[in-house]
């Protein structure tokens, strides 16, 4: 347990070891825990490309969400080997516990967290608050970028069944759980994309038949951290009469809000089996002769 | 890739262009960073008055710009003047400001207008920031060009 955050709020959670706090996270680079051989990875994962450069937590490293994690051509994830060089060349072992931190309350993060766990790697956890709570409080952000020592990471083969819906998963779900985490406008189909985000527009405007509408910043703070077990139970168990042992399929746009509200889910309320649909609203409201409800 | 145009950019905007296609893509995120850090800030007339811009919806942050035209006898002698506002936690837009700051301010009316609309995937950047974030600058580049045009109107 010496490696985890002693914090009250986050003991309380059903899997706190995927969680740290800024202040546990402050702990270790000042006692020069990260990087090197048996040292912490620390990841940011943000929606701007620059962001990282403009200044980041001493010890981060650069992960794009686009750039490394996805395929180049396909819409899909990188395989084993490319994910492999992505860790490898970050100085990152199969066994390295890796904390994710990013912007706009931890999305980018939330998502490579999952892509991560898509290929196993078994101790990943999030910054709760990211990127913004770190700023908030005052702390360091240099602009030093480190050169990790590149290491042989394994080709781990992807297991998208566990924890990944496809659209003919979907389909198969229907009339079982399913939570459309996006924002309400979105979820009733008067807005064919989400504000600011124009690009990621759909033929058709609606949700999945049957989805529940949990915005996905429900299950956050004002400072970007998680809510408490507690809170985020009243909302997913009580208001939205979930159970834990539901099989839960979560979605968005395009999977990036929806890995937030998957950890959540997963992690924070121990749901064993939920699976985000990365395929999301670009996918459904795009497809043809797919149900959907208004 | 569709392909591009054959219009020729403005030299100084062609300029910009060069630079980045020679570069390789670490490099073109450093020098997009120097575009998103030189970004001038808003003059005193603008200054907490973001009604009085144009908020830019295509890019994934929040952008606003605005564009004075000159007096001038015809398009040619007009001269154009662009503004922007993006927040320092967008660093990417604020990037795509500053190459259209540094490469189109100052041109004539005429010159501004004659910009293909296709200019902004002229500078390598696809790949670097992925097609997806480009949209942000083919967007802006769309409205400036639009305020250039009614305000030239007469």
């Amino acid at each position: 347990m010496g490696r985890m955050t002693a914090d009250p709020k986050i003991s309380e959670y059903a899997h706190p070891e995927r969680l740290v706090t800024t202040e546990w996270l402050a702990e270790q680079i000042e006692a020069g825990r990260l990087g090197g051989p048996d040292g912490i990875a620390l990841l940011e994962s943000d929606e701007d490309v620059l962001l990282y450069a403009t200044g980041h937590i001493p010890g981060a490293v650069k992960i794009d969400w686009h750039v490394d994690l996805n395929d180049p051509v396909a819409r899909d994830y990188v395989d084993g080997v490319g994910f492999a060089k992505v860790m490898g060349e970050r100085g990152i072992r199969r066994d390295t516990t890796v904390v994710l931190y990013g912007d706009k309350s931890n999305w980018w993060a939330a998502y490579a967290l999952w892509v991560f766990s898509l290929f196993g790697h078994d101790d990943v956890r999030l910054l709760d608050g990211g990127r913004a709570k770190w700023i908030a409080e005052g702390r360091e952000l240099t602009r030093d970028v480190p050169t990790p020592t590149p290491v042989d990471y394994p080709v781990a083969e992807r297991d998208d069944a566990p924890i990944r819906a496809f659209k003919d998963d979907v389909l198969a779900h229907l009339g079982k759980p399913l939570v459309d985490v996006r924002s309400p406008g979105e979820y009733s189909g008067e807005l064919l994309h989400m504000p600011d985000y124009p690009q990621e527009g759909a033929m058709r405007g609606g949700h999945i038949p049957g989805a529940k509408s949990v915005p996905w910043a429900r299950a956050a703070n004002e400072d970007g951290s998680f809510k408490s077990r507690a809170e985020l139970e009243a909302i997913y168990l009580t208001e939205q009469g979930l159970a834990p042992t539901d099989d839960v399929v979560a979605y968005c746009r395009i999977g990036e809000r929806s890995s937030h509200t998957w950890f959540v889910l997963t992690h924070l309320l121990g749901f064993p089996s939920v699976r985000n649909y990365d395929g999301s609203w670009t996918e459904w409201g795009n497809a043809v002769r797919v149900p959907i409800e208004k | 890739m569709s392909a591009v145009s054959d219009t020729p950019l403005p030299a100084s905007l062609a300029e910009i262009a060069d630079d980045f296609r020679s570069a390789s893509n670490d490099l073109k995120l450093q020098l997009l960073l120097e575009f998103s850090d030189e970004l001038p800030a808003l003059p005193e007339r603008y200054a907490g008055r973001l009604d009085q811009l144009e908020r830019v919806d295509e890019c994934q942050s929040p952008l606003f710009l605005t564009v004075e035209v000159d007096d001038g006898d015809s398009p040619e002698q007009r001269e154009v003047h662009l503004f922007f506002d993006a927040p320092a936690e967008a660093p990417t837009t604020r990037g795509f400001a500053g190459i259209l700051h540094e490469g189109l301010d100052g041109l004539s009316a005429a010159e501004v207008l004659a910009v293909p609309d296709d200019a902004p995937m002229r500078f390598g950047l696809a790949e670097a920031v992925s097609p997806l974030r480009l949209r942000g600058m083919v967007a802006m580049l769309g409205r400036i060009k639009r305020q250039v045009r009614a305000k030239t109107a007469t």
